[in-house]
């Protein structure tokens, strides 16, 4: 069997993820983006972002969010708010950090319907916002579920 | 004459030796991304744990008009635990007179010895059950057994897998064995090794058995897949565990 | 059955940060997928997950419909007195899990 015949005959099995009728685009984005910061000022920094670059399936991305900051009563993040791109709707989560917690460092599992980019801002207890971005790749999965 | 012959010799251990190391099988986690396997690595993240740990509770809880739980005949004592259990299916099952997988054998402990209605295929407890069963052979080697009435289903087995079928007119071998390795649009395609099923997959978004993923493989050729009860399935993972001889059970595994 | 996966140490020094993993069974339907049918499957989603020891909120999520399914959260936290770890998950359709564990301070 030849290769390229093959690999031809088998693009017939890649599933198209459901195209979703609503997307977040990057202006809903800057809409959510700006009703958290308001006027204030963001800065590039201190937010530190692990998602894989690549993923083979976006139904369960793991994401974790840290932000460089002491976690005393007085200078702490009091805030994580994290969104994306192009799913349906640009809020992934916001979490609100008590005083309990040990560092900012936050671990979940997201959905992403598409190739996008990821941006997240922390709140400090001291009115700062620092943010964020990362992008990620989404491929595809290749064989079809049954629907029965 | 006698160097020649020590020559060969030398020669003849190398190879065989080579041929002791170079295993070429490698699991389907070896093609994953280091985020997945994370996943499947750490019991506390791996969501398939949470059907492990509901398989856990309905091993305890008695059901049909024997009103036994799996755990009043499964003693330690009695009929020895779990351990091992999974890396020998499927196997030949003397009851029925077929092979089985390890969700038929739990069928049949079901209706056999529980006296209860057997589970829906592919049902939440039937996966529970057989993953909380499943996970107490990770680590061991799959030692399918040598036993001379599974020849029929093994043969069976291979020729289903060697056999073209479906609208794409592909044999699993062309897949899993010619092309292994090879990126099928963005996906690397594995060996198709049954080693860690009961598996989560993220497709899925749940746990699924051994037998959704060849349907989903049956689907992707546009071949119609049997009925879950087909004797095929059997067949097809009786030759799929023959081939993983001796790899590592990983059951419950994470799959993209 | 509340089907939850809860990991955190029983016991811990006192002001030492260690790590609350946490897993539940949730299908988290987006309400933007059409089904067999053709029409939207309504959204079921926990919307929040909340934290506490001894009854301060350590941690509040509101999720959204971007969360995968079997939601999976993990935070960093740090305790002085031995006390309760309290979990709670609300949302769709009447949703409401809550689960705790017991922490000792050595
Ligand atoms: C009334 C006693 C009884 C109950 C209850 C019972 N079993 Fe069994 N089970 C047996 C016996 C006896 C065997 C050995 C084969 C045979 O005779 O059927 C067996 C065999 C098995 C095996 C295969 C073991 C091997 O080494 O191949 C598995 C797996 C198993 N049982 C799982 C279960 C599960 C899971 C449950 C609960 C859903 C269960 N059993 C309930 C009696 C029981
Ligand atoms: C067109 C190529 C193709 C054919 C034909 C095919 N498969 Fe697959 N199979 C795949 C791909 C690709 C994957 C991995 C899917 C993914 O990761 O999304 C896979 C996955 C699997 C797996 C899971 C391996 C693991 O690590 O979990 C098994 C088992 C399997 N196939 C068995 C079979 C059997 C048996 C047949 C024949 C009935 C078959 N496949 C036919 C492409 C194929």
């Amino acid at each position: 069997m030849q290769r390229r015949s093959f690999l031809a005959g088998t693009t017939a099995l890649v599933a198209v993820l459901p195209l979703a009728s609503a997307h977040a685009t990057p202006e809903s984005l800057q809409a959510a983006i700006r009703e958290v910061v308001g006027s204030a000022a963001l800065r590039e920094g201190k937010v530190k972002i692990d998602l894989p670059a690549l993923v083979e399936n976006g139904n369960t991305v793991p994401l974790g969010v840290t932000v460089d900051s002491p976690m005393t009563a007085t200078d702490r993040v009091k805030a994580i708010h994290v969104f994306n791109e192009k799913n349906p709707q640009p809020h992934v989560y916001t979490a609100t950090l008590g005083p309990g917690l040990a560092r900012a460092d936050i671990s979940t599992r997201i959905k992403l319907g598409d190739s996008q980019k990821i941006v997240v801002v922390a709140e400090t207890s001291k009115g700062e916002f620092w943010t964020a971005s990362a992008d990620v790749i989404v491929t595809l999965a290749a064989c079809l579920e049954d629907l029965t | 004459m006698r160097r020649l012959a020590l020559v060969v010799l030398a020669v003849f251990a190398a190879t065989y030796a080579f041929a002791q190391t170079a295993d070429k099988r490698r699991s389907g986690y070896a093609d994953m991304d280091a985020s997945v396997q994370k996943m499947q690595d750490d019991d506390t993240a791996n969501p398939a744990m949470l059907w492990v740990q509901e398989g856990e509770a309905l091993w305890g809880k008695p059901v049909g008009s024997a009103n036994l739980a799996c755990a009043d005949c499964h003693t330690p004592a009695r009929l020895g635990g779990m351990a091992g259990v999974a890396a020998r299916y499927p196997a030949w099952s003397p009851a029925l007179g077929r092979a089985i997988d390890l969700e038929g054998r739990l069928q049949l402990c079901r209706t056999l010895h529980q006296k209860g209605p057997a589970l829906a295929d592919e049902s939440r407890e039937l996966l529970a059950l057989t993953a909380f069963v499943a996970r107490q052979s990770r680590g061991q080697p799959v030692a399918s057994p040598d036993d001379r009435r599974l020849d029929a289903t093994l043969r069976s087995g291979e020729t289903l897998y060697k056999r073209r079928q479906g609208q794409l007119n592909l044999s699993c071998a062309q897949c899993h064995d010619d092309n292994a390795g090879q990126k099928l649009a963005a996906v690397t395609i594995p060996q198709a090794h049954p080693t860690a099923y009961p598996l989560y997959r993220l497709e899925w978004q749940a746990l699924g058995s051994l037998k959704r993923r060849l349907r989903n493989c049956l689907i992707g050729v546009r071949a119609e897949p049997y009925p879950y009860s087909a004797p095929e399935y059997v067949a097809l993972e009786l030759y799929l565990a023959k081939r993983a001889q001796g790899m590592k059970v990983e059951a419950p595994g994470v799959r993209p | 059955m509340a089907n939850v996966l809860i990991n955190a140490p029983k016991s811990v020094k006192k002001g030492q940060a260690f790590e609350v993993k946490t897993l539940i069974l949730h299908p988290m339907e987006t309400g933007f997928r059409p089904g067999t049918n053709g029409t939207i499957i309504p959204r079921n989603i926990i919307e929040d997950f909340v934290a506490t020891y001894n009854g301060v909120e350590l941690i509040r999520l509101k999720l959204s419909s971007a969360i995968a399914a079997n939601p999976f959260v993990a935070f960093q936290v740090a305790v002085t007195e031995s006390g309760t770890l309290a979990f709670r998950w609300t949302g769709d359709e009447g949703f409401a899990i809550e689960q705790s564990v017991a922490i000792a301070v050595e």
